[in-house]
């Protein structure tokens, strides 16, 4: 029987490199997935595209590519990735010169382009705000960037054409993996029962060693060996969607039912309808089972019609939020904390600073859940008083983190180890489209031996 | 007892919308974990970290049930001024629930 087996070599795009080099060398793998592209990172990439032309694309591809292409070159292993951001095309090029720096032509890369309906989306101001209930029209000029999820398609397309590295930009994460499993078992484009059980091996997939024990370890509850060497996972799929998660013997990590659980959940709302650009796939039915050490078997997950409409990431200014951070240790550290906290609270009013928003915490006591939750636990040896604030100027955002910083001399007794930040906000909503306004393209360039 | 005794959970962010799972250990714990924590317990607990709704979806065949929770992340890590924007610590305050021992 036929297996393709699929390795995933980043969950981030700043994903640690060494347990995808691992994969190409040792994972026996066909193609190695590289998911890289959070909601926030395109519209932010959107905007280093617009600064220079040659920029907004992941800033470790080079260095991932450098890293894995001897070996995926060597190995027959197809590399697919969303590293192109904003920019495949100048993604490519960078490929394209790593892999000749290397001596590693011919090459096939493919780009998949379209993703970037911003002309499309400012044309249809009527367009529903998905967070807000309110027209696009209301995003007036911040809106910055607008990426559609594509699917599968265009990167099935550039399979078919033979390529080595297909490079895309915003594509829904599952769809990376699904798109080899079609094109490797002819899986048919409304084969909703196989497109859903080729999208929970994606979804599963999609954040690397989140499955294999990265995110996972509670001493005491659940103890993850050698989680310093933590290995990327390995799909192995047949030609019906059922799949086996495992990774590479002797790599750090654990692949267990209940890291498999955690995934199989992870983002996921309504579980029998987790819709994608190519399936709405129910993992409602998911059974799971152990088949020995790292080795862990999902079956029963399943699909209906695709959503007529494509999901679409709408990145706009939203101000400026600025932020001060100072520390207190020792007898009476909170007290001088929460006296620090007052009494910039009371300063903030004083020069009249415009405020949309603000928080002021102490970190390691109630920063992550309120007063609430931690009322009833013991008073911590050190603590550090957070402000942050929401500004309609970057001036006004400095002036929050000058007023922490302000509280060495100015505040209560030996704080210490002040800092500040400010920084634009590129905030992200989203927003649904006709299909017909959307359509990817691919592109191939060959680099010659 | 606490939940951590007898569940595991992960926090997941999407927009401005949290999801958190609750995971038996042993399948057998399932049912007392569907009786137990129920919408109302979590929206109890997590109190006025909660700013909109909360669902629940029941997968008896994984062991696991899980919680959307609506506008509840400040807009989402785009934009939020939390210091966990993702709200990725909301599983440990999920496990410090009080379950009732059995007798």
């Amino acid at each position: 029987m036929k297996r393709v087996r699929l390795g995933t070599g980043a969950g981030y795009s700043g994903d640690r490199i060494e347990p995808a080099v691992e994969l190409a060398e040792a994972g026996d793998i066909r193609y190695l997935v590289f998911e890289c592209l959070a909601e926030r990172t395109i519209a932010l990439a959107q905007l280093a595209k617009r600064r220079d032309p040659a920029a907004g694309f992941d800033p470790l591809l080079a260095d991932r590519m450098a890293a894995v292409l001897p070996a995926c070159r060597r190995n027959g292993i197809t590399i697919i990735t969303n590293m192109g951001a904003a920019n495949p095309h100048a993604a490519s090029a960078t490929v394209a010169a790593v892999a000749r720096s290397l001596g590693l032509g011919p090459l096939r890369i493919a780009v998949v382009t379209g993703d970037d309906v911003t002309e499309v989306v400012r044309a249809r101001q009527d367009l529903t705000i998905e967070e807000t209930g309110a027209a696009v029209a209301s995003l007036g000029d911040s809106l910055v960037s607008a990426n559609a999820y594509l699917g599968a398609e265009p990167i099935l397309r550039a399979l078919r054409d033979g390529a080595d590295v297909v490079i895309t930009g915003r594509v829904a994460d599952p769809s990376l993996f699904l798109a080899p499993l079609m094109h490797e078992f002819g899986w048919a484009a409304d084969d909703w029962d196989r497109l859903g059980k080729g999208t929970l091996v994606g979804h599963l997939m999609e954040c690397a060693g989140q499955i294999s024990g990265g995110y996972f370890a509670d001493p005491g509850y659940k103890d993850v060996p050698n989680l310093a060497r933590l290995g990327f996972p390995i799909a192995e799929v047949t030609a019906d969607g059922a799949a086996t998660i495992t990774k590479v013997a002797g790599s750090g990590g654990l692949i267990s039912g209940a890291t498999c659980r955690e995934q199989l959940l992870y983002e996921v709302h309504d579980p029998a309808r987790y819709l994608t650009p190519d399936v709405a796939a129910d993992f409602s039915g998911v059974t799971i089972a152990e088949f020995g050490p790292d080795r862990v078997g999902l079956a029963g997950a399943g699909g209906g019609a695709r959503p007529a409409s494509l999901k679409v990431s709408l990145g706009h200014s939203d101000g400026y939020i600025g932020e001060g951070q100072i520390s207190y240790a020792g007898p009476g550290a909170l007290a001088r904390a929460r006296l620090a906290r007052d009494i910039v609270a009371e300063r903030l009013r004083i020069i009249g600073l415009p405020l949309r928003e603000v928080r002021l915490d102490l970190i390691g006591v109630d920063a992550i859940h309120g007063p609430a939750l931690s009322a009833a636990a013991p008073e911590p040896y050190e603590v550090r008083l957070r402000v942050a604030g929401r500004t309609h100027t970057l001036k006004d955002a400095e002036r929050i983190g000058n007023e922490v910083e302000g509280l060495y001399t100015n505040g209560p007794a030996a704080g210490g180890g002040a800092t500040k930040t400010a920084k634009e906000v590129i905030a992200v909503v989203s927003t649904l489209i006709p299909r017909d306004l959307v359509s990817p393209q691919v592109h191939v360039m060959e680099v010659q031996s | 007892m606490k939940l951590r005794e007898l569940a595991h959970s992960r926090t997941g962010d999407k927009g401005n919308t949290s999801n958190i799972s609750v995971i038996a250990y042993r399948l057998e714990d399932y049912a007392r974990l569907e009786a137990a924590v129920t919408v109302e317990r979590v929206r109890g607990h997590l109190g006025a970290l909660v700013r909109g709704e909360v669902v629940r979806y029941a997968l008896p065949g994984l062991g696991a049930l899980n919680f959307v929770l609506t506008r509840t992340l400040g807009g989402g890590v785009t934009r939020s001024l939390a210091l966990d924007a993702h709200g990725k610590c909301l599983s440990s305050a999920i496990l410090d629930l009080e379950i009732e021992t059995p007798a």
